[in-house]
């Protein structure tokens, strides 16, 4: 793969520090695999206090434990991953491009499908931008509103600086460094993210991270976000981008936690469309993400959407732990498949506090040769009484080559609690192809209006901006599908 | 020039000839009628003119402005203006009508290199085009065809019909399933679109539909080939006396 080929040409030479690296934390570069001294490196180069150093390490150490236990229970295959043959800090960047003259025809045809404005798509194809730009002045605006406000939007490595108080309390205590492999290895070496707090009372007045998509920095594989939302507040969260992205990194492993105090609500929308390899699968993204929210208080409410189109591999499970009485989870997914891409993606709902309720609607695409599973565990704890959980799992073919799976967990401990799965599968036809084609639609045109279809209930989640973006997604990732 | 001319077609179904050589010629402006017994080929006969897979032509041609259309895909067909009301309109789940309607519109439009209409524009057309068929607006939002009633989805068929605007309208017994009522609506909606330009095929097994689409021309299939072809009154006598001359003629 070209992106692999050139990443081992840039940093041929950095391989040549490996013994004398040690000391040299002046340099921007560590060299590859992971140890100790990378990871007190890398919390040097953040200048991180005692406490963050620690928790990295106590995570390190942690992770050396689980040395050959990576998760073998979802449904996906993949060659093992050599751990020692990545990179941790500053993994080296394609040299820029001059101007969009030299990008990909392929990728800007995607781009003006998806109405990508021109300024985004030189950012997103790596083209170097150096003037100042409208947009960025309109974020930092916002961005200063949002300080008058008392709420706190940063890079979680300033965070750890500023307000180390509540990163302190906050970091870890939904997916706790001990979480699972790919969550050990993310706290030990993450490298940024975002960090999220709602004051008391707030209904934050726009879309987190909108205005900021383009602005943001590269945070890179080992991604960390924290958001608390404090007692009352309201807060619309916004991650990815519909446009595809390139990383030269193969293996992403996010963390996102999410916290609800008392009354408090927090929406989550994800839009993942990171390199799914080409037809053969090859050189696409491995994506094993962790997310997690805590509904702690009392009528808190998570809600969680996400559009899954890229990568090679996905594993995701989004899921919310409903401790506060009457607190509400909800998980929205819609998850494509194409051509050899494999998604092991689902919630959990943990019911904990009396009167919680939980809503799941999935919505499995696949095409091409492509493998899609639905994986989810519904578990109402003893004390939850009259909960309630429904579920609704979607699945539609595309061809007859590739597969769907659904997966649903159920355990219940609570007689007073109820819960509802409903799943079905179903085929796009020719019937249905032919009968679009007859009133003027190409045939991929009739695809996406029929998948759009289907999952329609999943878009209508998403803020209006993105779902019309997702939309049109949806159409292109299906592109060549059928026929 | 004929609008559309069927040539000496020939067409297999799963190794089965069922067109044998139908020949038949619609010049702008007309409306021609084709009768028959069941399984004699009439719906065959429309979906290889619409092209849908699965139906063999081994022999002859169908012209579209003196131009064979049959290498041509469905979709390519339909821009070019065919248009076939189906005799089993098919259930796309999800899509509401509306949507299927504004895909389908936009497909023509750009086709004419026009821009994607605008939604309002959108909805006051739907808004006219669905009170002429006398059908409820909010018909619109539910899914196409999905728990339409038969008559339901026969309405659906015209209202796309007459959003569409096709020079060539192929209606496979648009009829069945109507009641009186509605059969009058139908046939409006269908005579209101009557032009110069136009042309319509209309598949019928009942007379009373050419009482209120009065045809040009009227064509019996059997056995493969337009076995007779007349006026108007050569459906009265067929519905008189039934296909059983036609079948000995041929056989
Ligand atoms: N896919 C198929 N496989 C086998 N035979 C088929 C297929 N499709 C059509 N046929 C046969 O072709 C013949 C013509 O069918 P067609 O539907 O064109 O008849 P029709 O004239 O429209 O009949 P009706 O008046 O009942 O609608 C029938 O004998 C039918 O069974
Ligand atoms: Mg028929």
């Amino acid at each position: 793969m070209a992106v692999t080929r050139e990443t081992a040409e840039t940093v041929k030479d950095i391989e040549q520090y490996k013994y004398g690296f040690v000391t040299d934390i002046e340099s921007d570069k560590a060299p590859k695999g992971l140890s100790e001294d990378i990871i007190r490196f890398i919390s040097a180069k953040k200048n991180e206090p005692e406490w963050m150093l620690e928790y990295r390490l106590k995570a390190y150490r942690y992770w050396l434990t689980l040395a050959d236990e990576e998760p073998t229970w979802a449904k996906l295959q993949f060659p093992k991953i050599d751990y020692q043959a990545a990179y941790y800090y500053a993994a080296p960047k394609r040299e820029k491009l001059a101007s969009l003259d030299e990008v990909d025809p392929k990728l800007l045809e995607t781009y003006k499908k998806l109405g990508i404005p021109l300024l985004e798509q030189q950012m997103l194809a790596g083209v170097a931008v150096d003037a100042v730009f409208d947009s960025v002045s309109v974020a930092t605006t916002y961005k200063k509103k949002l300080e008058e406000m008392g709420v706190i939007f940063s890079p979680i490595s300033e965070a750890v600086h500023k307000h180390p108080e509540l990163v302190k309390k906050y970091l870890g205590s939904v997916v706790p460094y001990s979480d699972n492999f790919y969550a050990t290895l993310n706290a030990a070496v993450f490298t940024d993210g975002s960090f999220v707090y709602i004051p008391k009372g707030l209904r934050c007045p726009m879309e987190l991270s909108t205005y900021f998509r383009i602005n943001e920095k590269n945070t890179g594989q080992f991604e960390r976000t924290l958001i608390i939302a404090d007692e009352g507040s309201y807060v619309s969260y916004l991650e990815g981008c519909t446009a595809p992205q390139r990383d030269e990194n193969q293996l992403h492993a996010a963390v996102v936690e999410l916290i609800a105090l008392d009354n408090a609500e927090i929406k989550y929308s994800t839009v993942q469309n990171w390199y799914p390899g080409d037809a053969e699968g090859k050189g696409g993204i491995y994506n094993f993400v962790t997310k997690r929210g805590a509904c702690r208080g009392a009528n808190s409410k998570i809600m969680w959407t996400q559009v899954e189109t890229g990568s090679s591999i996905t594993w995701k499970y989004p899921s919310c732990i409903l401790q506060g009485d009457n607190s509400v989870g909800e998980f929205y997914s819609v998850a494509i498949t194409n051509n050899r891409q494999q998604a092991d993606t689902g919630t959990k709902m943990i019911h904990l506090g009396k009167g919680t309720r939980s809503k799941i609607i999935s919505k499995g695409i696949s095409a091409g040769r492509a493998d899609n599973t639905y994986r989810g565990l519904v578990r109402i704890g003893a004390k939850a009484d009259k909960a309630r959980n429904y579920t609704q799992c979607d699945s539609l073919l595309i061809g007859d080559k590739c597969g769907a799976h659904t997966v649903p967990y159920i355990e219940s401990r609570n007689p007073t609690a109820t819960t509802e799965h409903e799943a079905t599968t179903s085929k796009i036809s020719d019937d249905q192809l032919f009968y679009c084609m007859q009133r003027g639609m190409k045939q991929e045109e009739a695809v996406s209006l029929i998948v759009n279809g289907f999952c329609k209930e999943v878009l209508q989640t998403l803020p209006m901006e993105f779902a019309v973006e997702a939309q049109k997604l949806v159409g292109i990732s299906l592109e060549g599908s059928v026929g | 020039m004929s609008l559309l001319e069927i040539k000496n077609l020939h067409a297999s179904v799963a190794g089965k000839e069922i067109l044998k050589g139908v020949n038949l010629t619609l010049e702008p402006g007309e409306v021609h009628a084709i009768m028959g017994p069941n399984g004699t080929g009439k719906s065959t006969l429309s979906n290889v003119i619409a092209g849908r897979e699965g139906y063999e032509v081994t022999k002859g041609g169908v012209l579209l402005d003196g131009k064979d259309i049959l290498a041509m895909e469905p979709d390519e067909r339909a821009r070019a203006g065919i248009f076939l009301a189906f005799q089993y309109p098919v259930e796309i789940p999800g899509v509401t009508t509306s949507a299927f309607l504004k895909t389908a519109l936009n497909a023509k439009r750009r086709a004419e290199g026009k821009s994607e209409i605008d939604a309002m524009e959108f909805m006051k057309l739907v808004k006219k085009k669905t009170e002429a068929l006398g059908m409820p607006y909010d018909m619109i939002k539910r899914a196409l065809n999905v728990g339409f009633s038969g008559g339901e989805k026969k309405r659906a068929e015209v209202l796309q019909m007459t959003m569409l605007e096709p020079r060539v309208a192929i209606l496979d017994e648009t009829d069945s399933g109507l009641d009186i009522d509605a059969l009058r609506v139908v046939s409006e909606g269908v005579n209101s679109l009557r032009a110069p330009d136009r042309a319509f095929l209309v598949i019928t097994h009942y007379q009373r539909l050419l009482d209120y689409i009065v045809p040009d021309h009227v064509h019996v299939l059997a056995n493969g080939r337009i076995a007779a072809s007349g006026g108007k009154e050569l459906a009265l006598e067929l519905e008189a006396e039934g296909y059983a001359k036609y079948l000995n003629a041929a056989a």
